[in-house]
């Protein structure tokens, strides 16, 4: 989500355990009472939360946020190593469990390496710090004639050096400095900040010895599958588990209800017939067993084709106005050359991370313990606090690997789930979610419905851009009937999409939500990038124009827009972006016949993204050819990792593009598995090319999910320069192409 | 039923019914969790093993077809899986790496039966395994790296 959370001074101070007194030993903190314990004591020295350095010389530093393919535990463990000038061969990186002393940990909306590389580095720097002032000391030199470098101190009089190692016992009674002190490292002097360090979890990722939420063991541990209403929000009228108790392996059948979130936070859990067994499978198999008699209530009758008709005619007449919309349009339409309308769809989308939802839980009277897959591992506990009235403090939660997350792990209902089962059988017990649960019960990301008319004068200029936008809202999940799109997802790509167009009006199209809506990755930025570049594509032809020309011309004049953020939007750096694209993809190449080239840009999370697709459209198969993506995230801060995201966004986009869509009839979800949820396999993947915009100089901003939002408009746009046919909804698996 | 089952060359002597998943034998009873579930329903590859050498979808495939035969997981070791984890490490492959271990054994497959597959060959071989995350164009270079390597070795 867009919701930025600064790590203000107060903050910063907090987590970085800045006291007179003493020194955290992070890693030994078990509740939320600090406690201070002489390090001197200890066998390593721990200068903050992050960092602990052991006499052998090896580091652990610790990972605050949430793993899920991001590269993140790599990420952030280099930049601190950089600062501290520690060797990366002594790094291990450990998981932090979900504890606010760590800071905000909620790991969504490309936020991560952007909030929290400084706090990183600071750490890191504060480490290096107590250890020259502690050879200083050792040597009897000022510190200033000493230097960190690659796991050792240096006197620069004598060159003599001591090991990182050899000096905890003295770094550890050294005052911790004060954070003004602090002298981050230039971007000349980086050793692996902007450089690529591999993953530091390949060995178990390769040899199957990574632990995700579905591989923990308790001793004694239940296995639970439930059964949910098919509707959304329905109930549990009956149900009959004699087939279900005969199944080998099933111990016990219960009812569990709903459990309802408090308007404005949390996400409680759906409730249903849950299975316990003593195996996985025996809970799965007693769950299909099951006869159960829903009360499928108010969202019985919705039917997302008719849903999709309603919002196509609502879109088609006038909705409410958004602020930030400016000129007049409709002067703009009456003085046009040409006028252009078109209306675009997305359907509703799930995640499908390989690793189901899943989560442990074990629930001890006074105390509970969780080791579950969250991107959010502080609201999960929240949650459990709350629901179930047990002071936080008393709660941990251990977050494991994520087979990947999307935003679907976000979402702690099923870690809600595994405690309330736990509760009821007074045993640890993992719940799992069949890949049908998955696909049926999500939060989904939200279908649109968007309405666009442009104005064109004669010299083939953009004088008028009207925008309605019809899109159930993720706040619906937090406040019921809440049936207009918020302004926080106004704010992906409609109210500051990259274009300079003088009259441009948005309105805002009623849209209930009738399943759960959430985020995935890339969010409402999937809708304002498609319909934009869409658009975009459809005037530039209208103009006779060559689209790169087209949009270079769109996105304007130079200019800087400060917006409410520390992030300025810079039309140079878009058209940067699409002046590489354009390069690296040879754009204006003829191309053969049924091939054909399109381009997208979008601005999101901050970053600048311009992507070219080449498909072929031979005997009614579309098959993307190739991809160029051009990204401007700032500084980088490992490089090999943000070619690999945006590799996996191009395929993300790939996916959605070709295959991705939910329907319900009845209420229900129609889908059920990789069947007919279709993912892009190694046959579809193309050929991906990422060039990355030397911009070490700026801050950070995102990765992970602004190379998504380019790739459906980019394939549509070349199937249009291939094929002369306009695509204005989504999937391309319901278009005919014979 | 009660049984023994031979993984990586170890045998267990275990008790689950005949009709469940290798999968879950293996991970639930077992204990061996490197075989990971995806979809249940043969879809997605995340639960490769090799029984006697043939690439199964252990989510599909009930205990009663291992017995008496060698099954090899990611757990496990063989030529061709040895190298193809140094590619994959040399590559920077895995994202989330959940995928992995299925796709690792899937490749460890391909390798047995064609020393050196060309993109088609590995397009077919490998198109049986989701990658949610997208990592299929580093796959497909792991395992050309993997050749190379194995060729290497050979000279």
């Amino acid at each position: 989500m867009s919701n930025i959370q600064k790590i203000n001074r107060r903050d910063f101070v907090k987590i970085f355990g800045l006291t007179s007194t003493g020194i955290i030993l992070g890693c030994n903190i078990s509740s939320d009472k600090k406690e201070f314990i002489p390090a001197s004591n200890e066998n390593s020295f721990s200068p903050n939360l992050f960092i602990q350095i052991h006499k052998n010389g090896n580091i652990t530093l610790m990972a605050s946020r949430s793993e899920m393919g991001q590269g993140i535990r790599t990420s952030l463990a280099s930049a601190i190593a950089d600062e501290m000038e520690a060797d990366w061969k002594y790094v291990t990186v450990k998981q932090a469990i979900g504890h606010e002393k760590y800071g905000n940990q909620n790991t969504d909306g490309s936020r991560s390496v952007r909030t929290i590389l400084e706090p990183m580095r600071k750490m890191g720097a504060t480490a290096k710090m107590m250890l020259i002032a502690a050879a200083a000391q050792k040597w009897n030199i000022a510190e200033s004639d000493c230097k960190a470098e690659n796991h050792f101190i240096i006197n620069q009089k004598t060159t003599e050096k001591i090991f990182f190692g050899d000096l905890i016992d003295v770094a550890s009674k050294m005052p911790i400095p004060d954070e003004n002190t602090i002298q981050l490292k230039k971007v000349e002097d980086f050793n692996y900040i902007g450089k690529t360090l591999k993953s530091v979890d390949l060995k178990d990722f390769t040899h199957g010895t990574a632990k995700y939420g579905m591989d923990i063991r308790i001793p004694n541990m239940k296995f639970a599958a439930i059964a949910r209403c098919p509707v959304t929000f329905g109930t549990v009228k009956s149900f009959d588990s004699s087939a279900a108790e005969k199944i080998s392996g099933v111990e016990k059948v219960i009812q569990l209800d709903r459990i309802v979130p408090p308007i404005g936070q949390f996400f409680g859990a759906l409730g249903g017939v849950a299975v316990i067994a003593n195996n996985t499978w025996s809970a799965f198999q007693g769950k299909i067993n099951l006869d159960i008699e829903w009360n499928y209530g108010e969202n019985h009758s919705f039917d997302t084709e008719k849903f999709n008709e309603l919002l196509t005619k609502r879109v088609h007449q006038k909705g409410k106005l958004v602020p930030g919309s400016k000129g007049n349009v409709t002067n703009a339409f009456t003085n046009a050359e040409q006028l252009m309308e078109a209306t675009y769809h997305v359907p509703f989308l799930v995640h499908t991370p390989m690793e189901v939802p899943n989560a442990t839980a074990w629930f001890q009277g006074d105390k509970v313990a969780v080791w579950a897959p969250v991107q959010d591992p502080q609201t999960a506990r929240a949650e459990i606090a709350h629901f179930f009235e047990i002071p936080i403090e008393n709660i941990t939660v251990n977050v494991t690997f994520l087979g990947g997350g999307f935003g679907r792990k976000s979402k702690s209902d099923f870690v809600v789930e595994a405690v309330a089962l736990s509760k009821k059988i007074n045993a640890p017990v993992q719940v799992v979610w069949t890949r049908e649960d998955d696909v049926k019960h999500s939060f989904y990301h939200a279908t649109s419905v968007q309405y666009l008319k442009g104005s064109i004068n004669e010299k083939g200029q953009v004088t008028g851009w009207l925008q309605r936008v019809a899109l159930p809202s993720i706040v619906s999940s937090f406040k019921p009937l809440s049936d207009y799109a918020s302004g926080f997802e106004l704010n992906q790509g409609f109210t500051n999409n990259p274009y300079h167009i003088q009259n441009f009006r948005l309105e805002n199209v009623k849209a209930e939500a009738h399943l759960r809506i959430g985020w995935m990755r890339s969010v409402v930025h999937i809708h304002s990038g498609f319909a934009n570049n869409s658009f975009a594509d459809e005037l530039a032809f209208a103009a006779k124009k060559n689209p790169i020309d087209f949009q270079m011309e769109l996105i304007g004049k130079d200019q800087i827009i400060e917006r409410k953020s520390d992030y300025p939007y810079n039309s140079k750096r878009m058209k940067k972006v699409l002046e590489n694209t354009a390069k690296i993809a040879d754009f204006n190449r003829k191309r053969p016949e049924n091939y054909g080239i399109g381009i997208a840009v979008h601005y999101s999370f901050y970053s600048y993204v311009a992507t070219a697709v080449e498909v072929s459209v031979i005997d009614g198969n579309v098959k993307i050819e190739e991809v160029w993506t051009t990204i401007d995230c700032g500084l980088v801060l490992n490089k090999d990792n943000v070619i690999n995201q945006l590799e996996g966004a191009a395929i993300f986009g790939i996916s959605l593009a070709l295959f991705g869509k939910i329907t319900a009839k009845e209420g229900a979800v129609e889908q059920n598995n990789f069947f007919d949820y279709q993912m892009t396999r190694m046959k579809d993947a193309p050929k991906i090319t990422i060039n990355i915009i030397d911009a070490m100089n700026q801050p950070p901003t995102g990765v992970g999910e602004p190379g998504v939002p380019v790739i459906a408009p980019a394939i549509c746009n070349a199937i249009f320069n291939a094929t002369g046919k306009r695509i204005r909804t989504l999937p391309l698996i319901d278009v005919d192409f014979s | 039923m009660i049984t023994t089952l031979k993984i990586n060359g170890k045998n267990h002597q275990i008790e689950a019914p005949e009709e469940m998943p290798l999968l879950w034998v293996i991970r639930d009873i077992i204990g061996l969790t490197g075989t990971k579930f995806g979809c249940g329903v043969a879809q997605c590859g995340a639960c490769s093993i090799l029984v006697d050498g043939i690439l199964v979808k252990s989510c599909s495939m009930p205990l009663s077809f291992g017995i008496g035969k060698e099954i090899t997981t990611i757990e496990g070791a063989s030529g061709n899986l040895e190298i193809l984890r140094e590619a994959w490490q040399e590559g920077n492959v895995p994202q989330c790496g959940y995928c992995q271990s299925g796709q690792l054994i899937a490749a460890t497959f391909l390798l047995e039966n064609n020393a050196n597959p060309t993109d088609e060959d590995i397009d077919n071989a490998m198109s049986g395994n989701i990658c949610r995350c997208g990592t299929y164009p580093r796959i497909k270079k792991a395992i050309h790296s993997a050749v190379k390597l194995k060729n290497q070795g050979n000279e």
